[in-house]
């Protein structure tokens, strides 16, 4: 059982330098990197302070402690996952509404680019 | 051909929404300027990879080009900002791959003039025409029709038909909301939470032209679930009754 906290903590440590390096390298911007840090951090602590997974193994009722970890740990990600997508869906609307816009700007400005150029619309 | 136009072609604009339909949206153009002469018609070119944009242009359509791919829903509500800005009364979307018959233009415009209602659909099913669809539509629209039935509390023949005129009231709402995906049947529960009106008129249907549905049999499963979930998100966005 202990291998598998072990395998959590490397998990935890490559995960935050990945993310940390994706913040070096610009691959993320660092508003969004924050909710992987974080979910990161959560791992390795999990991962190395027993005595919590002690505490909520007996909290949500159940004999494993590593079981414990697997859940909370789960639910981190949920709500990080869930973060990024109101994130891409404010994005996506964003983007649409931007889209649609400048079709239409681009549209009009050709229209008005005829009726300059047209000398019989004048 | 120039986009400005002048109040009185200002009533009536035609919205062709086209997805790689080089070899369609032409015919699809000519056959509309000679069933309603005189009036502009707009293909909004969903970011074509092929020559569907200087295929309509070369039809005698304006053209409304998007700078990425928006999907079905992006594109019509593109089209549907356009006319409101340039102040278009009705607006009738007639499908870029000739599946629409655009004779029956005239008759979805009667009905918008003179149907008190906000919105038309050209249905394939009132006066049974409809055997120019699939079997999977045919069910789809079947199980559409039922759960519609219940939250629009009137019967709808023919909710997927993309053959649609709207006024100026709706033009002004789908102007703001409109649903982004498969938005024919989420339309009309948006139409339903203002308490608008529609009524179905009976339009003719063809085989399409060339190309292929977007709707495969593959992704039918998702289309069920995705336009159930969008019914249901409106259905909870309810505003009350129009007073």
């Amino acid at each position: 059982m202990n291998h598998l906290f072990d395998v959590v903590t490397v998990f935890g440590v490559v995960m935050i330098v990945w993310v940390l390096s994706s913040v070096r390298r610009e691959h993320i911007r660092v508003e969004y990197s924050v909710s992987w840090l974080l979910a990161g951090a959560v791992l390795l602590v999990l991962a190395r302070w027993r005595t919590l997974d002690d505490w909520i193994a007996a909290g949500l009722g159940v004999s494993d402690s590593f079981i414990a970890l697997a859940m909370v740990a789960g639910a981190a990600f949920l709500v990080v996952l869930y973060r990024l997508s109101l994130r891409i869906s404010g994005l996506k609307d964003s983007s649409i509404t931007l889209a649609q816009q400048l079709a239409i700007l681009e549209f009009r400005l050709e229209a008005l680019n005829e009726k300059v150029q047209t000398p019989a619309a004048r | 051909m120039t986009p400005a136009v002048n109040q009185r072609e200002k009533r009536l604009l035609i919205l062709i929404p086209a997805f790689n339909e080089e070899s369609a949206v032409g015919g699809v153009v000519g056959e509309v300027r000679s069933a309603v002469p005189g009036t502009p018609v707009l293909v909004v070119d969903d970011c074509s990879a092929d020559a569907t944009r200087s295929e309509a242009r070369n039809a005698g359509a304006q053209v409304l080009a998007l700078p990425h791919h928006l999907g079905l829903g992006g594109c019509v509500q593109a089209g549907y900002r356009l006319a409101y800005e340039l102040g278009y009364d009705y607006v009738i979307r007639v499908d870029g791959d000739g599946q629409h018959d655009p004779r029956d233009i005239p008759t979805v415009l009667k009905a918008l003039e003179h149907g008190n209602c906000e919105m038309v659909i050209g249905s394939r099913f009132v006066d049974g025409n409809g055997e120019h669809t699939s079997w999977l539509r045919a069910a789809g629209i079947v199980f559409f029709r039922a759960v519609l039935r219940p939250i629009l509390g009137r019967p709808v023949r023919d909710p997927t038909s993309g053959f649609v005129g709207v006024n100026r009231t709706a033009l002004e709402l789908f102007s703001a909301t409109f649903p982004l995906e498969y938005p024919e049947i989420e339309a009309l529960v948006v139409l339903q939470r203002k308490r608008f009106r529609f009524v179905e008129v009976p339009c003719r249907f063809r085989p399409r032209r060339a190309g292929r549905s977007t709707i495969t049999a593959v992704k039918s499963l998702y289309y069920i679930i995705h336009v159930l979930l969008g019914v249901f998100v409106n259905v909870l966005k309810f505003e009350g009754r129009r007073k």
